[in-house]
């Protein structure tokens, strides 16, 4: 095994504010040839610089200390700038997070790859055309002949990605930077995009650097993964041995921290505190403030390199020769078990009825307006839930998950069908008479960085709520002090409030800037509460957060909904997480359900060709557990042309004929399974149906 | 009573600007997180330079806003008092010597001849033509041509010795009040001053007070025996009209400004917020208004203006008055004419907000529309408002230039920035050419306009919660505060119930 890139040292510190950040402090790794090489870490610990220090594009802050980036035994740092740029591209290519930020929508996907074939390879026309059909063949982009001449937007996110891989191929590298390739994408087109570039590794030999925070990405590409904390690099394993027994408490703590169905009535383990700020100098371990397992020498002596087995090492001072606590390692802390309320009795009267929802958007054209058609983001939508329990509402993006949550509170207005709560109809109620019910709804967003006011302090954003549904104080115990306060008068409720969701009540006169992204969905949260609600609709609530930081909000959550039995509609793509939280699950697809029913028959016995694909999409970790992946042709299609028959039938791996003639009706599996799919018509009962192919 | 007060109607306004303006500095006075941005106003060194060149300009704008008419000698016959017609403002009382140096043509800034030749006729009866001596400027000096050098530099000297006395006393009291607070002795405070160590840049205000103070007292010195910025074609003294225009200028951009607000906030916001048939009606109104010349409609309205008010002589007391009604009239219609981009940019900036989560939050609660709309939309565009109204302030004190120009403008009989420069631009022409009216209305409409910008600068910087964090990590790192937030505490502790 030969080395392709031989990173040694390496310091990069960006010039931000007084002191400048550490942002790799002393990194070091070797990529061999043909090797994908996983950089994993949370946000904020230097992977992303690191890459940028490779190709030798930091920004302007950012300045490389010391160190040795050898590729092919040249060291890059002593390149002159000309010899860099035929570099990068012809040796090191790097596809970025974001296919719709990094094509440039006014040039064709044919003149954005003719770009880079112009600066490393000399072409003529006809040669070059050939070589970018070549290229977008090679990444399975359909039609590519005339597709080539088509521009970004005219392409779905996972062809955008795919397009910006064949770039990235266009010469012929021998490392591809590869930096959170699909995190901005749906997991089935993250199947299929994972699996190309299995594919092309294969046939060009190429090496990998695959940088991502998803330990299940990991498990499925990289031959050899590194972990890295506040910098530096702490543990460095072969993909096997790494998840077979990670070493470092960090890695460990990650592991921990991943919700998924066996820690279902377990709370998730936490990591305490925050990545300590790289501003700093660090006298002993990073990761010793947050440790379970921290001794007196981590905190005042760096930990060196310990090797544990071949290619596995760990800094750490666990592993060190003097230590003789290894024996503590694997004594596992058990997270504390949640103790479940006892099942409450499902009580005739779900909390919250949804029938038949529609939400149909009119497509307009011309100058008068005219409607041409309808874009159906929502169908047809059917769901019951029950108080105190959770109803996970699963689906790619745009198949309409999120605006059943907001039509469901009138946000926006339904086109038809009605939504009961507590029997009480709220679709077509005025907004005065809608009022009183808003306290008893509310909804926790996606993007806690979008959904707080930045111009408002906390107490002004948790109050506002109250205000404006004239909400007493939330809980005997504020009636002594309310008296105090003239000015805010919900000031006691608000440090209860702050209080519940794990925040100190100083925290309470501080913008929404100042808090990181955890503890902004703890403030949006804790303004849902504000007005004690029976049933919260969570919007993706943890998508945008860390690991470490989502297990915080599950557990929150859950503990919420053990103290206040309160109901969820949990709205989200992530798999895992509905089967730690949810009772029941949804599966929509293309503004319809396509299969409903409890958590374990659905998760354990999914009928739906598309909830079995979305299942096996999951990368998994435990290998073992993984079934046999299912490969869905395509992207899903625009709602406002959905396929003839049923929606799923172009995608479908078991299509038949009568799936183009009409939707399927609901075919019902057990009391509590249904699903819609003519492989299951309505008198067969579970197990028997009949595959045609 | 020596004099009558007089209140135009532009005093009235400015007078009730200055009032909203006191309110609103007492209000945010008493709440510390209203203070706190503001205050931050106080770190940026241009932003206090530039506001102290603002000050200035502002007291000579207040100044000039005091009017009222002098009594007469005599009395009517009735035996009360008469007063003048001439409505003088304060500022006028200071720069009487000014006012009433009046030179008969031209001349030069710091002249003693006037820039024309005239003939005269000697006693021997032969006619020569040759530069008149100047009735006001320089005639103290008996023999021109060997004393003119060492009177000027003289006076250049006192003048800047004599305003640098005043910034070292007022240094003095600076330093005095800062020992008086920080219970410091004086010396620690002077050094700290110019250590840079202040939170509020000190060292930069006063070196702006020093160049102003220093050329106000060279001017002062020079102003009673010379034109410093040369006189006009009737004579006028040139400096004493450009402080005169300061007052109109500051009027044309506030006023007009603070009309055109109303209109930009409540029709951009609305048309934004409500969409709909709203936002189309509020569509047509502002398409249709920008698509007619706004010179048209200034000129169509400042006619029939005039043509009012002579009709209605009656009905102003004084040429003031009337020239009064007509600058208001001008500020009106500017305002209705320029409210249509800020009300454009607001549309598209409440478009983009409405969407966002934190007004669907708001919605969930049932938060009344004007609620959200005032507390939610408003304080998020206001950086938007800030913006364009200071731009709008530095194109209408321009605008105001080019209607006088183009004679839509103010009233010919009141002095402006405007009116200066139509007044130079033929002899713009003319060789020797006549430069320095041209020079003193730009340069003083330069100052004004720039410190106005890098003032307005500091404003948004400062009110924008987003860019405090920079600063005060800055700070917290320097005071190796590692964690400025105490770590969530593990949600993992058992809940309270609330």
């Amino acid at each position: 095994m030969n080395a392709l890139l031989e990173i040694d040292n390496l310091h990069t510190i960006l010039h931000t504010g007084k002191f400048p950040v550490r942002a790799v402090d002393g990194l070091s790794l070797k990529i061999n040839k043909g090797e994908t090489f996983a950089l994993l870490g949370e946000s904020g610990c230097g992977k992303s610089m690191t890459a940028l220090s490779i190709m030798r594009l930091l920004p302007d802050a950012g300045e490389i200390l010391s160190g040795n980036i050898n590729l092919n035994g040249t060291d890059l740092l002593q390149l002159p700038e000309s010899t860099m740029r035929r570099v990068r591209g012809k040796q090191i290519s790097m596809i970025f997070q974001e296919p719709m930020l990094s094509l440039n929508p006014v040039m064709t996907i044919a003149e954005q790859i003719t770009e880079v074939l112009t600066q490393h390879f000399r072409l003529d026309k006809t040669t070059a055309q050939k070589r970018i059909l070549q290229l977008l063949d090679q990444v399975g982009i359909p039609d590519a002949e005339r597709r080539m001449h088509e521009y970004a937007f005219q392409f779905s996110g996972g062809m955008k990605q795919r397009a910006m891989i064949a770039m990235a191929l266009a010469g012929e590298p021998e490392l591809l930077i590869a930096d959170e390739p699909t995190t901005a994408l749906d997991v089935t087109i993250q199947a299929q995009v994972l699996d190309l570039m299995r594919e092309i590794q294969r046939q060009n030999h190429m090496a990998i650097l695959l940088i991502t925070h998803d330990l299940g990405v990991v498990s499925e590409m990289a031959q050899h993964v590194a972990v890295m904390y506040a910098g530096e690099i702490v543990e460095q394993s072969p993909r096997k041995n790494f998840f077979a027994h990670a070493a470092h408490p960090y890695s460990q703590q990650l592991f921990a921290s991943l919700p998924n169905k066996q820690k279902r009535y377990r709370e998730l383990a936490v990591i305490d505190g925050t990545v300590p700020p790289l501003t700093q100098a660090f006298s002993g371990c990073r990761f010793s403030d947050r440790c379970n397992y921290a001794m007196p020498q981590c905190h005042d002596t760096v930990p060196q390199w310990h090797p544990i087995s071949d290619g596995h090492k760990v800094r750490c001072h666990l592993y060190g020769p003097s230590s003789a606590s290894l024996n503590v390692m694997h004594a596992h802390k058990a997270a504390p078990a949640l103790t479940l309320p006892a099942v409450l009795q499902q009580n005739q009267n779900p909390l919250l009825q949804v029938s038949g929802l529609k939400v149909h958007f009119p497509v307009r054209k011309g100058i008068f307006k005219r409607i041409v058609g309808q874009v159906k983001a929502v169908d047809g939508v059917s769901l019951r839930i029950f108080a105190g329990k959770t109803l996970a509402l699963v689906g790619e993006s745009g198949c309409g998950k999120t605006t059943v949550g907001k039509s469901i509170l009138q946000l926006i207005q339904p086109t038809a069908g009605s939504v009961r709560y507590n029997q009480q109809e709220l679709v077509g109620l005025e907004r005065q008479r809608l009022r009183p019910l808003r306290s008893q709804l509310q909804f926790v967003f996606q993007d806690p960085y979008s959904s707080l006011n930045p111009r408002m302090r906390t107490i002004e954003i948790i109050q506002e709520g109250m205000h404006a549904l004239n909400v007493t104080t939330t809980a005997p115990a504020m009636s002594e002090k309310t008296s105090a306060a003239l000015a805010f008068p919900h000031e006691a409720a608000v440090d209860a409030l702050l209080e519940c969701v794990g925040l100190p009540k100083e925290t309470k006169w501080r913008y929404p800037h100042e808090f990181s992204g955890g503890q902004r969905q703890r403030i949006a949260i804790a303004r849902a509460l504000a007005v004690n609600p029976r049933l919260l609709i969570c919007d993706e609530p943890t998508s945008a957060l860390d690991v470490s930081v989502q297990a915080q909000i599950l557990n929150l959550l859950k503990s919420l909904q053990n103290e206040l039995g309160l109901a969820y509609l949990f709205i989200t793509h992530n798999i895992s997480v509905v089967e730690y939280l949810a009772d029941e699950i949804a599966v929509m697809y293309l503004g319809r359900i396509v299969e409903q029913g409890l958590i374990d028959e659905v998760i354990s016995n999914p009928r739906h060709p598309y909830t079995q694909a979305l299942l096996s999409a999951v990368p998994q970790i435990d290998k073992a557990a993984a079934a046999e992946m299912i490969r869905l042709k395509g992207d899903i299609p625009s709602p406002a042309s959905p396929p003839q028959g049923c929606h799923f039938h172009p995608r479908c791996p078991q299509v038949m004929p009568v799936c183009r003639q009409s939707y399927p009706e609901t075919s019902t599996i057990s009391p509590t399974h249904t699903t819609h799919c003519h492989l299951y018509s309505q008198e067969h009962s579970s197990n028997h149906h009949e595959h045609s192919t | 009573m020596p004099f009558t007060p007089v209140i135009l109607w532009t005093d009235a306004l400015i007078f009730l600007l200055v009032f909203l303006t006191s309110i609103f500095i007492w209000y945010v006075r008493d709440n510390e997180h209203l203070l706190t941005p503001w205050r931050r106003i106080g770190h940026s060194a241009s932003g206090m330079s530039a506001l102290t060149v603002l000050l200035f300009f502002i007291i000579v704008g207040l100044l000039d806003t005091l009017h009222f008419r002098p009594a007469l000698e005599h009395k009517n016959i009735h035996g009360e008092t008469v007063y003048s017609v001439e409505v003088l403002s304060v500022l006028d009382l200071l720069l009487t010597p000014l006012r009433t140096h009046v030179e008969k043509t031209y001349s030069a800034p710091l002249a003693t001849h006037l820039y024309t030749k005239e003939t005269f006729e000697l006693p021997d009866g032969n006619q020569i033509r040759a530069f008149a001596r100047l009735e006001f400027g320089g005639s103290h000096l008996i023999d021109p041509d060997s004393e003119y050098q060492s009177d000027i530099n003289d006076r250049i000297v006192k003048g800047i010795g004599l305003g640098l006395f005043f910034w070292i006393i007022l240094h003095a009291i600076l330093c005095l009040i800062m020992a008086h607070r920080t219970k410091q002795r004086f010396t620690v405070c002077f050094q700290s001053i110019w250590r840079r160590t202040t939170e509020i840049p000190w060292h930069a205000i006063l070196i702006t007070l020093a160049i102003i103070l220093a050329l106000s007292g060279m001017v002062f010195m020079l102003a009673t025996h010379y034109h410093v910025l040369g006189t006009d074609k009737v004579g006028q003294d040139i400096l004493y009209l450009s402080l005169k225009s300061i007052r109109v200028a500051l009027i044309i951009g506030t006023l007009t400004t603070l009309i055109m607000l109303p209109f930009a906030l409540l029709l951009g916001i609305t048309a934004g917020y409500f969409r709909g048939w709203i936002d189309d009606i509020i569509q047509y109104i502002y398409t249709t208004l920008n698509s007619i010349p706004s010179v048209l409609l200034i000129a169509a309205t400042i006619l029939m203006m005039q043509v009012y008010i002579e009709t209605h002589t009656e009905s102003f007391e004084t040429t003031a008055a009337r020239a009064d009604v007509r600058l208001l009239c001008l500020c009106l219609i500017l305002g209705i004419t320029s409210w249509t981009s800020l009300c454009r940019l607001l549309r598209g900036e409440t478009l983009k907000l409405r969407e966002m989560e934190y007004i669907q939050a708001a919605h969930a609660f049932g938060v009344s529309h004007w609620r959200i709309i005032s507390r939610h939309i408003l304080p998020n565009v206001m950086y938007i408002v800030l913006i364009a109204t200071v731009m709008d302030f530095s194109g209408l004190v321009l605008a105001e230039a080019v209607l006088s120009y183009v004679g839509v403008g103010v009233d010919p009989s009141m002095i402006s920035f405007g009116t200066m420069i139509n007044a130079a631009r033929l002899e713009m022409a003319r060789e020797p050419m006549v430069w320095w009216t041209l020079l003193s209305a730009f340069s003083f409409m330069f100052i004004l306009v720039l410190s106005a910008n890098l003032f307005a600068d500091a404003v948004q910087k400062a009110l924008d919660p987003r860019i405090k964090t920079y600063a005060q990590n800055r700070n917290s790192t320097q005071n190796n505060n590692s964690a400025h937030i105490p770590a969530p505490s593990p949600a993992n502790k058992p809940v309270q119930h609330p």
